[in-house]
């Protein structure tokens, strides 16, 4: 029963797919309600996909180039800000100290929408590949943090007193009981950093690049070529899913015995 | 010292202690003045009516929560704070949902660092005696009410205490567990036998399975009265002499001072 109602879900999400690509169709190459100029028709946009695997113009690289070199980019800023905003959320968290010091400091910098250090970054660091991945770093971090921090301050007082009674010093509590109890708020850090590191990577091509997808949509914009925003907007998309589908997995296989 | 007949010697001391907590609209006294004494391998009940302070009672033992005034001591030295030697089996059980039973059980072992084959072979043991033998990967979340008890139970036995203190084991339990759990607890303390504190406020539960009960009363909370009980073991719950003690300690329970 379960199962058939499953299936039965799988094939209207199907149906209404193909729904969406068919209107898609007949509103642009079938009946031209809207100019090709504005919106592409699906035809069109795999046929530039096609295209932009290998052909470098008109925006001077391959859709693979473009891909890696923004992969690139917020692979290194999200990794920064996973490595460093977790363990700093976990720190300030734990050891009063700790939060009493750095929380201030970082509760006014959290303030401030990453996107606006793009210029302050690009007249620093230029806009190679530091900068932007300074911009995608900043957006990872802040929830990785955030999201870490409240994690581990949902530790049961219960739970750590287990711990303290069976002799449990403090940093071993820590690893014992506070991080399991943390873990699926830092998985959802993960999973916001992942989507608004994504983002501000594309603002920050947009704005200053040579390169990546951002900047294969500014161009598409400069050169009127809207197939190649619309393609530029899908395989960014298609790229989020992948990656949010990872860590989700990821989660599955890390965090046990439903936490929550 | 003040008690006669004895069965062995004191393991924790209360003596005059006190609980207020500190609130808005002034201090709010739940523990009056209590001194009373735990001796070795001795199963004492603590039974009070609800909210009279008994779990505040059980964590000062624990040295969980502070005593306003007063000391508890353990073995002579007194209570600073949490340690390994007072295992404490807590009312809302608190198992690790993120640990299996086995990781559970030997979370105190894994802790003080023992030995791999000591660890195993302490971990099964416990987990065999309160009957959850099959369970050992089980996640809390997968187990009945009762079978967590049982967990509770087991971490807090294999830590190797010197006191355990268990605050209403079987308070959530249906009749029949609960009836069935006290049985097995009773076997399982006659197998290995450790000082136990026992709080509840089931007056069945604490006549089938203590040496002395304390009896407090509403808050703030003093002794009321003490039994010794000398019914012989396993108790039967419709024996005469087990009614009539029921029935004098509810009616001494109901008596207001
Ligand atoms: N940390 C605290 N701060 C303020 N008041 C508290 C605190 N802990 C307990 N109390 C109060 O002390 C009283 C006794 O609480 P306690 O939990 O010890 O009672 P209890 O006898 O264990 O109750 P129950 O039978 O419901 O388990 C209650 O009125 C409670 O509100
Ligand atoms: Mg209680």
């Amino acid at each position: 029963m379960k199962k058939k109602s499953k299936l039965k879900f799988q094939i209207i999400s199907i149906i209404s797919l193909i729904a969406f690509f068919a209107i898609w169709q007949l509103l642009t190459d079938v009946y031209r309600v809207i100019p090709s100029t504005m919106l592409p028709s699906p035809v069109k946009v795999l046929q530039t996909i096609g295209m932009k695997w290998s052909v470098k113009k008109p925006d001077g690289s391959t859709l693979p180039q473009h891909i890696l070199a923004s992969l690139q980019v917020s692979g290194l800023g999200f990794c920064l800000g996973a490595v460093i905003g977790v363990p700093l959320g976990v720190i300030m968290a734990w050891w009063e100290k700790a939060d009493l010091s750095l929380k201030p400091v970082f509760d006014f910098v959290r303030t401030i929408p990453p996107i606006a250090w793009i210029p302050i970054m690009i007249v620093l660091l230029g806009i190679g590949v530091v900068a932007k991945a300074s911009i995608v770093f900043l957006s990872a971090f802040i929830p990785c943090v955030i999201n870490s921090y409240t994690g581990i301050k949902a530790t049961k007082t219960v739970h750590i007193w287990v711990a303290q009674t069976f002799g449990g010093s403090k940093t071993r509590t820590l690893f014992k009981v506070a991080i399991p109890t943390a873990l699926p708020y830092i998985f959802t850090g993960l999973k916001v950093s992942l989507n608004s590191s994504w983002g501000a990577l594309v603002a920050a091509e947009m704005l200053g690049s040579a390169s990546g997808l951002g900047y294969m949509i500014q161009m598409g914009r400069l050169l009127s070529r809207a197939d190649l925003i619309v393609v530029g907007m899908i395989v960014i998309g298609i790229i989020g899913t992948i990656l949010s589908a990872f860590l989700d997995s990821l989660e599955k296989i890390v965090v046990k015995g439903e936490v929550r | 010292m003040e008690q006669s007949g004895k069965i062995g010697k004191e393991k924790l001391s209360c003596r005059g202690i006190t609980k207020s907590f500190s609130s808005s609209s002034g201090n709010f006294e739940v523990l009056h003045d209590l001194t009373f004494d735990v001796y070795e391998n001795e199963f004492l009940v603590l039974f009070g009516p609800g909210q009279c302070g008994k779990t505040t009672l059980l964590y000062m033992l624990a040295g969980l929560e502070e005593c306003t005034e007063g000391e508890v001591f353990h073995n002579g030295e007194p209570v600073t704070g949490p340690a390994p030697s007072r295992a404490v089996v807590y009312q809302t059980m608190a198992l690790f949902p993120w640990m299996t039973v086995w990781d559970n059980v030997s979370f105190s072992q894994k802790v003080r660092k023992a030995e791999k084959k000591v660890i195993a072979e302490r971990t099964q043991y416990f987990i065999d005696l309160v009957g959850l033998t099959g369970f050992e990967k089980s996640y809390p979340v997968q187990l009945s009410g009762g079978m967590k008890q049982r967990v509770g139970i087991a971490r807090a036995y294999c830590s190797d205490p010197d006191v355990l203190l268990m605050d209403e084991p079987f308070g959530h339990l249906d009749a029949q567990t609960r009836y069935m759990m006290q049985e097995s607890l009773g076997k399982i303390w006659e197998n290995e036998k450790r000082t136990i504190v026992f709080v509840t406020n089931n007056i069945e539960e604490a006549l089938y399975l203590a040496d002395r009960i304390i009896l407090l009363s509403d808050c703030p909370s003093q002794i009321k009265k003490e039994y010794r009980i000398t019914l012989p073991r396993p108790r039967s719950l419709v024996s005469p002499e087990f009614l009539k003690l029921r029935k004098e300690i509810t009616e001494q329970m109901n008596m207001s001072d």
